[in-house]
């Protein structure tokens, strides 16, 4: 009973924090600018169900996409048995759902399949970023904490799949000694290679079970709170990124209406531009200029690094990190929202994405070549956050290479980005 | 150098008449020693297949593209608005262009500033006239047994999703044609793009024209080929560094369809 009341106070305490801090999260995307992304409601659910729930640009990388699905399907089908776990935590029941008979032991038998596949996944992926050192996972932005982040998730991962296994394992033996409690139900593919190793006293093994039981489930509660701290909090933005994402032609830019209206005034002095214009920022200086879904993909990035290893500019030794413009986005956002909640919203810290975080240099390297967008496995788009920010540069700080200048003078004085006139341009008949 | 006889917009208003196509030079194209030879090649196209087209001429402004993508919306928008003026008082209908960034503004950009045209790539126009069996370029002894290689432009690939058009040329030549690893919408830039063509790259180990043309001539290719004026710039200055001009032609797809027909 003591028992049963403990799990029912941890359950609705890990879930009442995880909600706070979603709510948290939630509150610092929307402090992005508004921007309607409910067209074409067919394509999006199409495009998230190839894209976030079938995977499909993680098998680009064909030995890094099949561990990530090993794992992605060992999530969320093992899944199901959590829910017997948390039904026998609140009623002191054991393995209630084994009524179902030969449904449920195949399927206790594939999640011990799939707990296996996990847990090997994990140790490869370990192998991968600490004894490999795959250079992907390794550059100016992925020193510290996004390396402890990314060792974490997988050592949590292997410890909440092993105590699963030995727990399974102890059940098993239990359930061959007859123990009243322990019902005869599932099969055990995996964990009966691990019971002989345990020992064969029925106390010891009650511990074993019952340890391993609490270590699983309280586990998963800890670990479902760290993810909103992690970038492992892609498991869940995952879905509403690739839904919100650009579906139009990745070369288009927007066209800002701000400015539209201040051209037409320029060129048409009886335009008046609509009541409603507001003047504001031309471009993003922090990250409450830039628009809810570049907030929203900055929460969804999970450091994988396929866009900085693509970039261009990066493979050839520039400064711009297409996965360092996520992170620092990230980062500059979790800062505004913890100083709101501390000193309240119209607080001012002096510091800005732009300068504090991201330099001129990084922004001035991109080609705007989109190999960034194309190769990330949830749509995220760096280039935008990129455009807007050189926006800000150049329309609001006149801070632009000379060179730029001098390119936007001719088109001002010539029409032609070099320095030839106009009437020169038919000269190539001729030629 | 055969003569072509190019008229202007104003030509075909002034006879009262209408074109099927305007063909957008862009800048790199009217000014560009080496783009013009590529102008001429579509030119020549359009010519020989009996199509009526025109151009602006003297009317043509840059699209406003690089001053955008450089982050200096107000002189896009200013450039946009004043050519869009222009292409609509003549009536614009339809747009070829040899440059893939003047293709992606036209046809991606100006539509919400209020000018809307069916844009082609001069590569696509090109396909269509092969398969319509206007234009044959089988018999290409030009490049019999040549192996090569093609270059994606960012603006035209990725950005558009045209990968096959260009290829459809080559595939009709009786050459290989070889892929490089990063092809399609892996393709590597060539380093012009997001105005990086008029400035100085930044500090690095490497330029980005060098990358890409040297994974192209570990190919050994006889040909590279290009579909962008910004391209052919990038990658013929990494051919001439690599010191390979001699053994390795740099060639647009126009230039090809015109080299395999004779016509130039």
């Amino acid at each position: 009973m003591l028992a049963q009341l403990l799990f029912v106070l941890i359950s609705a305490a890990a879930i009442w924090l995880f909600a706070r801090n979603v709510k948290k999260i939630r509150r610092n995307i929307l402090l992005g600018k508004d921007i309607d992304r409910s067209d074409a409601p067919a394509e999006r659910w199409k495009t998230m169900a190839m894209v976030a729930l079938g995977q499909s640009k993680m098998m680009k990388r064909p030995v890094a996409g099949f561990f990530h699905i090993l794992i992605y399907v060992g999530f969320v089908i093992i899944n199901i048995e959590v829910l017997e776990i948390v039904i026998d935590g609140i009623f002191g029941s054991h393995r209630i759902l084994s009524f179902a008979g030969g449904l449920y032991n195949f399927l206790i038998g594939s999640f011990e399949v799939l707990a296996l596949g996990v847990l090997s996944a994990c140790i490869i992926f370990l192998i991968r970023r600490n004894i490999i050192h795959l250079k992907r996972f390794s550059g100016t932005e992925m020193k510290g904490w996004p390396v402890s982040d990314a060792n974490y998730i997988l050592i949590a991962e292997i410890l909440l799949m092993t105590a699963f296994l030995t727990m399974n394992a102890a059940d098993y033996k239990l359930q061959a000694l007859g123990v009243s409690h322990y019902v005869k139900a599932g099969s055990f593919p995996i964990s009966a290679a691990l019971a002989s190793i345990l020992p064969d006293n029925i106390t010891a093994l009650e511990v074993i079970e019952r340890v391993c039981w609490w270590f699983h489930i309280v586990g998963i509660f800890a670990f479902l709170n760290y993810i909103p701290y992690s970038k492992h909090f892609h498991i869940l933005l995952a879905f509403p990124n690739t839904w919100y994402s650009n579906l139009n032609n990745k070369g288009k830019l927007t066209n800002m209406a701000s400015v539209t209206n201040e051209v037409k005034a320029m060129l048409d002095p009886s335009f008046t531009p609509p009541a409603d214009a507001t003047p504001g920022r031309f471009g993003a200086k922090d990250v409450t200029d830039l628009t809810w879904v570049n907030l929203m993909n900055a929460y969804s990035c999970t450091e994988c690094g396929r866009c900085t290893s693509n970039c261009p500019a990066n493979m050839t030794g520039k400064l711009l990190s297409p996965r360092k413009i996520m992170m620092d986005t990230r980062d500059r956002l979790e800062e505004v929202g913890n100083n709101i909640d501390k000193h309240g919203k119209d607080y001012q810290d002096g510091k800005t994405l732009l300068g504090d975080y991201i330099t001129a240099e990084e922004l001035w390297a991109c080609t705007t070549c989109n190999a960034c967008t194309e190769s990330c496995p949830v749509n995220i788009d760096p280039l935008s956050i990129i455009v807007e920010l050189r926006r800000y540069l150049v329309m609001e700080e006149s801070n632009a290479p000379a060179s730029i200048n001098n390119m936007f003078g001719n088109i001002e004085n010539n029409q032609a980005p070099w320095k030839y006139s106009p009437t020169d341009r038919i000269n190539w008949i001729n030629q | 150098m055969n003569q072509l006889h190019i008229k202007t917009m104003a030509d075909y208003m002034a006879a009262g008449e209408e074109p099927e196509i305007l063909f957008w030079v862009g800048c790199a194209g009217s000014f560009d020693e080496r783009a013009q030879k590529i102008t001429r090649a579509v030119a020549t196209i359009l010519t020989n297949m009996g199509i009526k087209f025109a151009i602006l001429g003297t009317e043509e402004s840059c699209t406003g593209d690089p001053a955008k993508r450089a982050g200096n919306e107000f002189l896009f928008q200013m450039m946009a608005m004043t050519n869009i003026e222009v292409l609509n008082a003549y009536n614009i209908k339809k747009i070829v262009t040899a440059c893939p960034h003047c293709f992606n503004t036209l046809k991606n950009e100006y539509p919400g500033l209020g000018g809307t045209y069916e844009v082609i790539h001069h590569s696509q126009l090109i396909q269509q006239l092969i398969d319509e069996g206007k234009l044959k370029i089988e018999n290409g002894e030009a490049f019999k047994g040549k192996k090569i290689t093609y270059h994606d432009p960012c603006y035209l690939g990725r950005a558009n999703g045209v990968y096959e058009a260009p290829r459809a040329v080559i595939e009709q030549l009786d050459a290989e044609l070889t892929e490089m690893k990063r092809c399609r919408t892996n393709g590597l830039c060539c380093g012009a793009g997001g105005a990086q063509m008029f400035k100085e790259p930044e500090k690095g180990n490497k330029d980005i024209n060098i990358e890409r043309t040297e994974e192209a001539l570990a190919l050994k290719p006889d040909v590279i080929a290009v579909s962008c004026p910004f391209c052919m710039t990038m990658i013929r200055d990494g051919v001439k560094l690599a010191e390979k001009e001699t053994e390795v032609q740099v060639l647009d797809i126009a230039e090809i369809a015109t080299k395999a027909n004779g016509w130039s």
